[in-house]
């Protein structure tokens, strides 16, 4: 005989509540070992890259607690650091990577937008064979190493390779090419065009991706109607495809950027690595690491962990906004 | 009767589709497809000896093996962890959830450069993490341990990242149903909740060891590189060509390329598995 009493104190909510979790010190456990595990290999890292960057007028032993005791000190060593720390940046050879790098992401991500929305388009909106062939294709970038990404190129362009073989300086089979290239001093392996295109092709699938599950879910009767009232082709593109794909879009344009800032095998085979004139950012900071200025190569690295921060902190507003707007549209 | 939408195969309503699929397949063909072509033409210049010697050459050997067991250890040991971090992100309440949330995508947005010589210096005998294992006897950088850490940390969010959708879609009656059956809360994880996330666990597995098996640039400053000990298959590739032994570096390539082009059919498929299960689960 149950006493009313107890299940009255026993209210559904706490039953409910007990089925379907875990007691309260199996919960802190889990916390505390995802917590450990994340500290180690994401949190650590991270602020390890920063520490790095401005070590320099800390470099016996570090930053201590103690220092907190002597500001004169400490004020004396920040100085120093951060000296070292803008000289570095400023370098021209690091300027060049820069500008090098802002070419190479300036070119690669509106070719790879343009690719996206259009495969997009045609894969969301029509039906026609081989769709599931193509999509697999589209990701094929994925699941190549960066290192072959960058072999590729050198096959088709280098000079053992395609180009190289049909512009063979003895036996040219295009001698108007081999000409005009050489007029032009047009290069591609070992110099910026290389770089690019190996960073379209590290960058490819990502707006893609993004936009045909996006476009997929949307179907085409908006779009239709649109049509059937009158729209031409791009009024409907414009005023209503857009709107609808804007954030989907942007996300894609963030995770598309900072991988193309960010790239380092694909370039690295590509590029030559001359320093000042085809080295990009990654490039120049293993160089500055393979000279043992080890503050050096942390300073240029903070620059693209500081990127990273904002992708990561750009691409949590996008995904806030849109469930935002989901809700909107579940409410309507 | 709802009238059907309008889904004619002659009559399109909507324009550019020719003019879109036309660029799509031209700018797959450009970047992708032909050059990914020349390294299967490259391979025909050599012989079918010369070919078989070059990938079964020693050094390459012990660098599949290495590649192959790190990747596979580093996205096993993702699968545990990984799926303690979805479970805790989507279940508990935590401080500083969302900004956890948001980190775990680093090694996505961080250049693999970045993460080697930072991954590298964290585990140098002088590092943060180093001096704390160099007196335990535990050497990191430069041995196979710092390749698996530094693979680890690549495949860390293509697990959390697959399981936590399904996390989240996962009906609480079932869970109800069995506990007031009589299962125990361990039983309910054990063979309610995990047979449930298999095939997002399995995808997430493929997806990191696939990334893992191409990773370069965040492997080569922690590996130290020393032939037949910390060599991965890309660094095979990039020694063939620094010597412009394009030959050799492109067989071992093709090695690499059959090798992904499996496990992406093999991610397809798993992933058409999980769809099934979720869109079950939402029925």
């Amino acid at each position: 005989m149950t006493p009313v009493a107890t299940t009255f104190r026993s209210p559904p909510q706490v039953v409910h509540h007990h089925t379907t979790s875990e007691p309260p010190a199996v919960r802190r456990a889990l916390i505390a070992v995802a917590l450990v595990f994340l500290s180690l290999f994401l949190f650590l890292p991270l602020a390890a890259v920063f520490a790095q960057a401005f070590s320099k007028g800390f470099q016996s032993g570090g930053f201590q607690l103690g220092m907190l005791l002597h500001p004169i000190d400490l004020m004396r060593s920040l100085k120093v650091s951060l000296s070292f720390y803008f000289q570095t940046i400023s370098e021209p050879n690091c300027l060049a990577a820069i500008k090098l790098t802002l070419i190479a992401s300036a070119i690669s991500v509106p070719l790879n937008c343009v690719f996206g929305v259009c495969a997009a388009w045609a894969i969301a909106k029509f039906d026609f064979r081989g769709k599931n062939i193509l999509l697999t294709l589209i990701d094929l970038p994925f699941s190549v190493s960066p290192v072959i990404a960058g072999l590729i190129y050198v096959l088709v362009f280098g000079a053992q390779g395609w180009l190289g073989l049909y512009l063979n300086a003895d036996n040219p089979k295009f001698p108007w090419l081999a000409n005009w290239l050489n007029e032009h001093n047009i290069k591609i392996i070992f110099a910026v065009p290389g770089i690019v295109l190996a960073t379209i092709f590290v960058t490819f699938p990502f707006v893609a991706r993004e936009l045909i599950p996006l476009m997929q879910a949307q179907g085409r009767s908006e779009e239709e109607a649109a049509r059937v009232l009158g729209a031409s082709g791009w009024q409907t593109f414009w005023r209503v495809t857009v709107p609808n794909i804007k954030w989907g879009l942007i996300y894609g344009v963030i995770l598309c950027n900072a991988r193309a800032m960010g790239e380092f095998g694909a370039v690295s085979v590509v590029s030559g690595k001359i320093r000042g004139q085809t080295n990009t950012i990654p490039l120049h900071i293993e160089a500055l690491y393979d000279d043992y200025n080890f503050t050096g190569a942390f300073a240029v690295a903070s620059l693209l962990a500081f990127l990273a921060l904002i992708t990561l902190g750009l691409k949590t507003w996008v995904e806030h906004k849109n469930a935002a707007l989901n809700e909107i549209e579940i409410s309507k | 009767m709802a009238a059907k939408p309008i889904r004619s195969r002659k009559i399109r309503v909507l324009p550019g589709f020719k003019l879109t699929l036309g660029f799509t397949l031209f700018y797959l063909g450009l970047i992708v497809l032909i050059p990914l072509g020349a390294v299967f033409w490259k391979t025909t210049t050599l012989t079918w000896p010369q070919f078989w010697q070059t990938i079964t050459m020693p050094t390459a050997m012990a660098s599949y093996r290495l590649t192959f067991g790190a990747s596979f250890f580093a996205a096993l040991v993702n699968v545990v962890f990984g799926l303690v971090v979805a479970w805790v992100l989507v279940r508990y309440e935590f401080f500083g959830k969302k900004i956890v949330d948001a980190l775990v995508d680093l090694p996505f947005a961080l250049p693999t450069a970045v993460a080697g010589i930072t991954l590298a210096a964290l585990y140098s005998d002088h590092g943060w993490v180093g001096q704390l294992l160099s007196p335990l006897g535990i050497k990191v950088a430069n041995t196979q341990l710092g390749i698996f850490i530094a693979l680890t940390f690549i495949g860390l969010p293509f697990i959390v990242r697959t399981v936590q959708p399904i996390l989240e879609d996962l009906d609480p009656e079932l869970e109800e149903a069995a506990s007031s059956l009589g299962a125990s809360r361990w039983q309910v994880f054990w063979r309610v909740i995990l047979p449930m996330l298999t095939p997002a666990l399995l995808t997430g597995f493929a997806l990191a060891f696939a990334r893992a098996l191409g990773e370069y640039g965040s492997v080569i400053f922690i590996a130290g590189n020393i032939p037949m000990k910390t060599q991965i298959t890309p660094v095979i590739i990039m020694g063939e060509l620094d010597m412009f032994d394009y030959g050799k570096a492109t067989a071992i390539a093709v090695v690499m390329l059959v090798v992904s082009f499996v496990l992406l059919l093999s991610i397809n498929v798993l992933q058409w598995w999980t769809n099934r299960y979720n869109t079950h689960n939402l029925a």
